[in-house]
């Protein structure tokens, strides 16, 4: 047990560190996720007001657009250096192998997040931060099933042609319980009377959610990574 | 065994087909939708062979994907695309009663979502498989067990969720006169399954025993 977590933490670490010094998809995925909200906001934005429930859903997709993006260059990253192999028979189990990854990402995207969340908040006007801990809950347990699932396709297609749009392809129709659980949950506490009970709904279906995904990944990762 | 049934249940098939309309103009009008309501007996059981076929799907690519049997893939990949044939026909004849029933061609309520959905999962599967080039069919069965998983939600959606759409309870109290021809669509719809899906897997199989010609005459 203290020897898989050591191989997760080992993973992560090198992803951390390779990011540390080119912070090549921090940057990126940043200025993505800003251009995914100002294109948006063209959409659901009349006379300087948003619709109503907008701020829920361009925050959302925002996050969804720019995992994707996150997800494509953490394994292009290995495509390029060609480390994959090395990952690969590395003495390490693919269980931790898929895990450090996906912890890798989700600290991206929670770096991401803590930029794009209160940007959202201050455009829209929107009170994300009213009930803080179940905002954070929502976050977490939303970008947890979308990496899961989002780990484990960006792993397999690295080797795939037209890798960069089947990336999408697939990985929207999966998460999309997800993102709709995502857009509910934070709709409710931006109502005027936030709907704590609902929103509280909507995590444990996330949890639930994230649950199903990572079991199924975890268990496809490996045959699906073996050659 | 296969080949000998395969022409006569295909007669039977088509013969079932061309009398199940008949059964469905003599099952007794629903009192609220009349005439509409009669795209059930399609609609319902294409979307319960659509299942099945989602079942087949995900259990032919975890045989594939876990025990390694490439005869499984075959089954896995015809299995797909008839889920998508078949969730094609649900997403119309869908929509067709919904104008009607609901004034509305869509709505997006949990249990049209969820099929839309799943129906999604098992296109991009297609695509995968198509476009992924070499080893793509080992990532696709992988997508194909997201897929199946997804068949419980599209399922329980209308029980859980209050939605539009009639809730899994309308089958079990069907009235009397409606049971016969809805059964009868549903074997209907079972039996053209299984042979389509024998034949594309014997399509499958033919492509893959040609491969292997092909590679022993360049070996040479």
């Amino acid at each position: 047990m203290r020897r898989f977590a050591r191989a997760v933490w080992v993973v992560t670490r090198k992803d951390l560190l390779v990011e540390a010094r080119t912070k090549e998809i921090l940057y990126t995925t940043v200025f993505f996720a800003l251009a995914c909200v100002l294109v948006f906001a063209f959409g659901f934005v009349r006379d300087g007001q948003a619709l109503p429930d907008a701020a829920a859903g361009i925050l959302w997709i925002a996050i969804a657009f720019s995992g994707t993006l996150a997800l494509g260059r953490a394994f292009e990253r290995e495509r390029q250096g060609e480390t994959l192999r090395a990952l690969l028979i590395a003495p390490i189990d693919r269980p931790a192998l898929y895990l450090g990854k996906l912890l890798g990402i989700l600290i991206v995207l929670a770096a991401v997040e803590t930029l794009v969340v209160p940007l959202v908040a201050l455009m829209f006007q929107a009170a994300l931060f009213d009930h803080a801990l179940l905002m954070i809950g929502l976050l977490v347990a939303g970008t947890v099933g979308f990496a899961a699932v989002g780990t484990l396709f960006a792993a397999m297609l690295v080797r795939a042609r037209s890798r960069d749009v089947l990336l999408p392809v697939l990985l929207y129709p999966i998460t999309v319980p997800v993102i709709i659980a995502g857009v509910r949950g934070t709709a409710a506490l931006l109502q005027p009377e936030a709907d704590q009970p609902m929103a509280r709904a909507w995590i444990a279906m996330l949890i639930f959610f994230d649950v199903v995904f990572i079991t199924l990944a975890l268990w496809t990762f490996e045959p699906v990574m073996t050659e | 065994m296969v080949k000998k049934l395969f022409a006569p249940l295909t007669i039977i098939a088509a013969m079932m087909f061309a009398y199940a309309p008949f059964m469905i103009l003599d099952a007794p009008y629903e009192s609220t939708m009349g005439l509409i309501q009669k795209i059930f007996y399609f609609h319902v059981a294409s979307a319960m062979t659509m299942f099945l076929s989602a079942f087949v799907a995900g259990i032919a690519s975890a045989a594939f994907l876990f025990g390694r049997k490439p005869a499984a893939d075959r089954y896995a990949v015809a299995a797909a695309e008839l889920t998508v044939v078949l969730g094609g026909i649900v997403l119309v004849t869908g929509p067709l009663w919904a104008r009607k029933a609901w004034g509305v061609w869509w709505q997006w309520d949990a249990r049209l979502t969820s099929t839309l959905v799943m129906w999604l999962i098992f296109n991009a599967y297609l695509l995968l498989r198509k476009y992924g080039g070499p080893g793509s069919d080992r990532l696709a069965a992988a997508v194909a067990l997201f897929g199946m998983a997804n068949v419980p939600f599209v399922y329980w959606s209308v029980n859980v969720w209050r939605t539009v759409h009639p809730r899994t309870t309308v089958i079990p109290t069907l009235q009397a006169g409606m049971r016969g021809p809805f059964w009868f669509a549903v074997a209907s719809f079972v039996l053209l399954y299984t042979l389509l899906l024998s034949v594309r897997a014997a399509l499958e199989h033919r492509r893959a025993e040609l491969d292997e010609l092909y590679l022993a005459v360049e070996g040479d």
